[in-house]
C-alpha cells in the first residue's frame, strides 16, 4: 500500500504548480486551468485522507468541489469569451479597467 | 360659583392675528391688514374689558389650567393663567394701551414699507406680553418674557436696511440675555430648592419661612431675579440698550419701550414679593440699583437733544421710579407708577412720534421750535403728558411719583432726598423738551425733504410723503393722543386715598401680614406711631415735590424760553462735565473697552482660533488630512492587476498558514 505521505506530496505538488500558474502566467485560460488544478490537488489530500480513515466525509465533500469547480468552469469560461469579445485580448495585465 | 373666564382666549386672539397676518399679509391691502390687527388687538381689549366686569364675582386668584406642559416626578409645570388684582392692572393698561397703539400706527406706518410686517409683530408682542402677565408659573411667564423680548429685537430692528437699526435691534437682544442668564439661573433655585415654579406653591412654601437677616437662599433668588428685571426693564448695569432701541418705529418705542415691555421686570419683582419681603437685603438692592438709575437717567436725559432720546432715559428714569417702590416695599406704588407711566410715557411717545411726522421725520429738538400753533392737538395732547409726568397735581404722574416718594422716605432719607432730586431734573428736561419743540422760533428746514441725509443718530426713517410743511397728523393719530391725554390727566385720581393700594392689597399683604410678628418689613415699620406728624410730613413732602416740579419749570422756561442762549453758555463753562454728561458718562465706552473688546479678543484668540480653528478644525482636518494620506499609498495596491492580487491573496494564504502552524506549536 503506498503511504499517505506519497499522496500529500503530490497533492502539494499540484498544488505549488496551480499556484506558480496562476501568478506568473498572463493568458486568462492558462491561469483558469492553474485553478482547476489548484483545485485537484486539493481533491487528491482530500481521497487519501478519506481512503486512509475509512471515512465517507472526505469522498463527499470531492464531488462537492467537483460541482463548485464545473460551476466555475462554466461561468468563468463564458466570462472569458466576453472579455475576449470585448478587449480582443486574454492577457490579464491589460485587462486592468473595469469599466472601458 | 366662580364662572368660566376663558382667559386662554386673551393671549391667543392677538397670536391669531399676527398668524392672519403673518401669511397672508403680504397679498393684503392695507386696510385689510390693519383692519386684522385693529380687530384682534381690539377683541382682546373687549375680552379684557368683560374680564374685568366678572372681577366681583371671582374668588381670587383664579387659576385656570388649560394643558399640562411638563411633569418630571413630582414637578410639574402647566400652560395655565392666574388672574388677580395685579394681572388685572397689568391687563388693563396692557390691552387698552396697547389697543391705542395699534390705532395709532395704523395711521404713522401707513407710508412705511412692510407695512404687514410691522403689524404682524406689533400683535405677536401682545401675545407675549399677555401670557408674560398671565401666567401662573415662572416658566410660561419665561416664555412671554423671552416672546417679548423677540418681539422687541424685531421690532426694533424693523428698518433693517440701516445699520444704526439692526445692531440697535442686536444690542437689546444680546444685553437681555445677560439678564435673563440672571432670571433662569434664580428660576432653578426656586425648582431645586421649592421643587415649583407655580406662584400659588411658592406662595406657599415661601411664605413660613424666616426672613433673613443674613444672605442667604432668598437673597440670592431675590437679586437673581433683580438682574434679570434689569435686563429687562433697563436698570443699571444693563440699561444701554434701551436708548439705542429708539431707532425703532416711534410707536414701538411707546409701546414696547415705555408703556408696556419695560414694565415687565416691575411686574416680575411685584409678582416676586413673596420672596423680596423675606430678603431685606434684596430688596436694598432693588432699591439701590432703582434710585442710582433714576438719577444718572434723569441727568442724561438733561443733554439729550433728540426728542426720543430724552424720552427713552427719561424711561429709565421713572422704571428707577418704580424699582424704589418696589425696594423699599411699597410694590403697589410700583405697581401704580407703573400704570401711570404707561398713559403719559405712552402719550409722550405718540405725540413725539407725531411731531416727528409733522416735521417731515426730523427728531432733533434743535430744528424744531414754535410748532405750538402749527400742530395744536399734538401740542396739547404733550402738554397733558409733560404736566403729568412733571409731577403737576392733579396730573396721574403726580400721585404715583409721590406715593413713591413718601414710601421711600419712610425707609431712607438718601432714596427721598435722590428722588426729590430726580423729580427735579425730570421736570427741567421735560419742560426743556416742551419749550424747544413748541415755543420760539421754527429752526428746522422750511419743508422737511432731505431731512434724511443727516443722519442723526436715532433717526427715525420716517417718510414724510410729499406734503412739504409742518402739518397736522390724521385724526386716526390724534385720537389715541387725546385718550391718553384724558388718562393722563385723571388716571391717577384711582390712588385718593389709597384707594389703588387698598385695591392690590390682597396680592401684596396677603403673605406679609404672617412674618409681620417676627420682623418688621420696612414698608410698615413707621406706619402705627405718630400718626397726626405723619400727616403733617407727608403733606411737607408732598409740597416739597410739587415745589421742585415747579422749579423744574421755571428753569426751564428762563433757560430755553426767556434766554434761548444761555444753556450754551453754561454749557460752555461746565466743559467737561457738560460733555461727560452728553456722551452719556461714556457708559458705552466704558462698556466696549472692560467686556466687549476683550470678549471679541479672548473670543478670536482662545475660542475661535485656538479651540475652534486649533482644536476642533485641526482634529477634524488632521484625520481628514490622515486618512487621505494612509488612502493614497494604499490605493497602489488596488491597481487592476488580477496578478498582483493573486500575489497578495497567495501571500495572505501564506501568512494565515504561518499563524494557524503557529498557534499549533504554541497549543501543544
Amino acid at each position: 500500500m503506498v503511504p499517505l505521505s506519497y499522496y500529500l506530496i503530490l497533492s502539494g505538488i499540484l498544488f505549488a504548480c496551480g499556484v506558480t500558474g496562476f501568478l506568473i502566467k498572463r493568458n486568462i485560460i492558462t491561469i483558469f486551468m492553474s485553478i482547476e488544478l489548484m483545485l485537484n490537488g486539493v481533491n487528491l489530500s482530500f481521497v487519501a485522507f478519506a481512503a486512509q480513515w475509512h471515512a465517507l466525509s472526505g469522498q463527499i465533500f470531492v464531488f462537492f468541489v467537483m460541482v463548485v469547480a464545473a460551476a466555475e468552469a462554466a461561468v468563468g469560461l463564458a466570462i472569458i469569451i466576453a472579455v475576449y469579445r470585448t478587449r480582443e485580448t486574454l492577457n490579464v495585465d491589460q485587462v486592468n479597467l473595469l469599466k472601458l | 360659583m366662580t364662572p368660566h373666564l376663558h382667559l386662554w382666549l386673551i393671549p391667543l386672539l392677538p397670536l391669531a392675528g399676527a398668524a392672519i397676518n403673518g401669511f397672508f399679509g403680504r397679498r393684503f391691502s392695507r386696510q385689510a391688514v390693519s383692519t386684522v390687527a385693529l380687530l384682534f388687538s381690539g377683541a382682546a381689549f373687549a375680552m379684557a374689558l368683560w374680564v374685568a366686569g366678572q372681577f366681583s364675582s371671582l374668588t381670587l386668584p383664579y387659576i385656570e389650567t388649560l394643558a399640562p406642559w411638563m411633569r418630571a416626578g413630582s414637578f410639574q409645570v402647566d400652560f395655565a393663567f392666574y388672574f388677580d388684582q395685579l394681572s388685572l392692572v397689568m391687563l388693563m393698561v396692557v390691552t387698552g394701551v396697547g389697543f391705542l397703539i395699534h390705532i395709532y400706527s395704523v395711521g404713522y406706518m401707513w407710508t412705511e414699507g412692510g407695512f404687514y410686517r410691522f403689524f404682524t409683530y406689533l400683535n405677536l408682542f401682545m401675545f407675549f406680553m399677555l401670557t408674560l402677565i398671565l401666567a401662573s408659573n415662572y416658566l410660561l411667564m419665561f416664555i412671554g418674557w423671552e416672546g417679548v423680548g423677540l418681539a422687541s429685537y424685531l421690532l426694533i430692528g424693523f428698518f433693517f436696511l440701516k445699520d444704526s437699526a439692526a445692531a440697535a435691534g442686536k444690542k437689546a437682544f444680546i444685553v437681555n440675555r445677560v439678564g435673563d442668564f440672571g432670571f433662569l439661573i434664580a428660576l432653578f433655585l426656586l425648582i431645586k430648592h421649592f421643587g415649583s415654579l407655580n406662584y400659588a406653591d411658592l406662595a406657599g412654601s415661601i411664605s413660613p419661612l424666616h426672613i433673613e437677616t443674613s444672605a442667604g437662599l432668598l437673597t440670592a433668588i431675590g437679586i437673581l431675579l433683580m438682574v434679570g428685571a434689569a435686563g429687562k426693564s433697563a436698570q443699571i448695569p444693563l440699561y444701554v440698550w434701551l436708548p439705542d432701541a429708539m431707532e425703532g418705529p416711534t410707536p414701538v418705542s411707546a409701546l414696547i419701550h415705555a408703556a408696556t415691555m419695560v414694565t415687565a421686570g416691575v411686574y416680575m419683582v411685584s409678582r416676586s414679593h413673596v420672596i423680596f419681603e423675606r430678603a431685606p437685603i434684596a430688596m436694598t438692592v432693588v432699591a439701590i440699583i432703582g434710585t442710582l438709575t433714576a438719577f444718572f437717567a434723569a441727568t442724561i436725559g438733561i443733554t439729550q437733544t433728540d426728542i426720543k432720546k430724552v424720552l427713552a432715559y427719561s424711561t429709565v428714569s421713572q422704571l428707577g421710579y418704580m424699582f424704589i417702590g418696589c425696594g423699599v416695599g411699597a410694590f403697589s406704588a410700583g405697581i401704580f407708577h407703573l400704570m401711570t407711566h404707561a398713559f403719559f410715557k405712552g402719550l409722550l411717545f405718540l405725540a413725539a412720534g407725531s411731531v416727528i411726522h409733522a416735521v417731515g421725520g426730523e427728531q432733533d429738538m434743535r430744528k424744531m421750535g414754535g410748532l405750538r400753533t402749527k400742530i395744536p392737538w399734538t401740542f396739547w395732547t404733550m402738554t397733558a403728558g409733560t404736566f403729568a409726568i412733571a409731577g403737576i397735581p392733579p396730573l396721574a404722574g403726580f400721585f404715583s411719583k409721590d406715593e413713591i416718594l413718601w414710601q421711600a422716605s419712610r425707609v431712607s432719607m438718601i432714596y427721598w432726598a435722590v428722588g426729590i432730586l430726580t423729580a427735579f431734573l425730570t421736570s427741567f428736561y421735560m419742560f426743556r423738551q416742551w419749550f424747544m419743540t413748541f415755543f420760539g422760533e421754527y429752526r428746522g428746514e422750511q419743508h422737511g425733504h432731505g431731512s434724511h441725509s443727516h443722519g442723526s443718530p436715532g433717526h427715525d426713517s420716517h417718510d414724510n410723503h410729499g406734503h412739504g410743511g409742518v402739518h397736522e397728523s390724521p385724526a386716526v393719530m390724534l385720537a389715541p393722543l387725546v385718550i391718553l391725554a384724558i388718562l393722563s390727566v385723571v388716571g391717577g385720581w384711582v390712588g385718593i386715598g389709597n384707594r389703588f393700594e387698598n385695591f392690590l392689597a390682597p396680592v401684596f399683604h396677603s403673605t406679609a401680614t404672617i412674618s409681620a410678628d417676627s420682623f418688621d418689613a420696612p414698608s410698615m415699620s413707621a406706619e402705627p406711631k405718630n400718626e397726626e406728624a405723619g400727616k403733617s410730613t407727608e403733606l411737607l413732602f408732598t409740597e416739597i415735590s410739587v415745589g421742585v416740579g415747579v422749579l423744574g419749570f421755571l428753569l426751564a422756561w428762563q433757560l430755553y424760553y426767556r434766554r434761548p442762549e444761555l444753556p450754551a453758555e453754561i454749557a460752555l463753562k461746565l466743559n467737561g462735565l457738560y460733555h461727560t454728561v452728553l456722551h452719556k458718562y461714556y457708559v458705552d465706552e466704558i462698556y466696549a473697552a472692560i467686556i466687549v473688546k476683550p470678549l471679541i479678543a479672548i473670543s478670536t484668540v482662545v475660542f475661535w482660533k485656538g479651540i475652534d480653528r486649533g482644536m476642533i478644525d485641526a482634529t477634524l482636518d488632521g484625520s481628514a488630512e490622515g486618512a487621505r494620506e494612509v488612502s493614497d499609498t494604499m490605493r497602489h495596491m488596488q491597481s487592476g492587476n488580477i496578478r498582483s492580487y493573486a500575489g497578495w491573496v497567495a501571500a495572505g494564504a501564506a501568512c494565515i498558514i504561518v499563524f494557524m502552524t503557529w498557534m499549533a506549536v504554541g497549543t501543544r
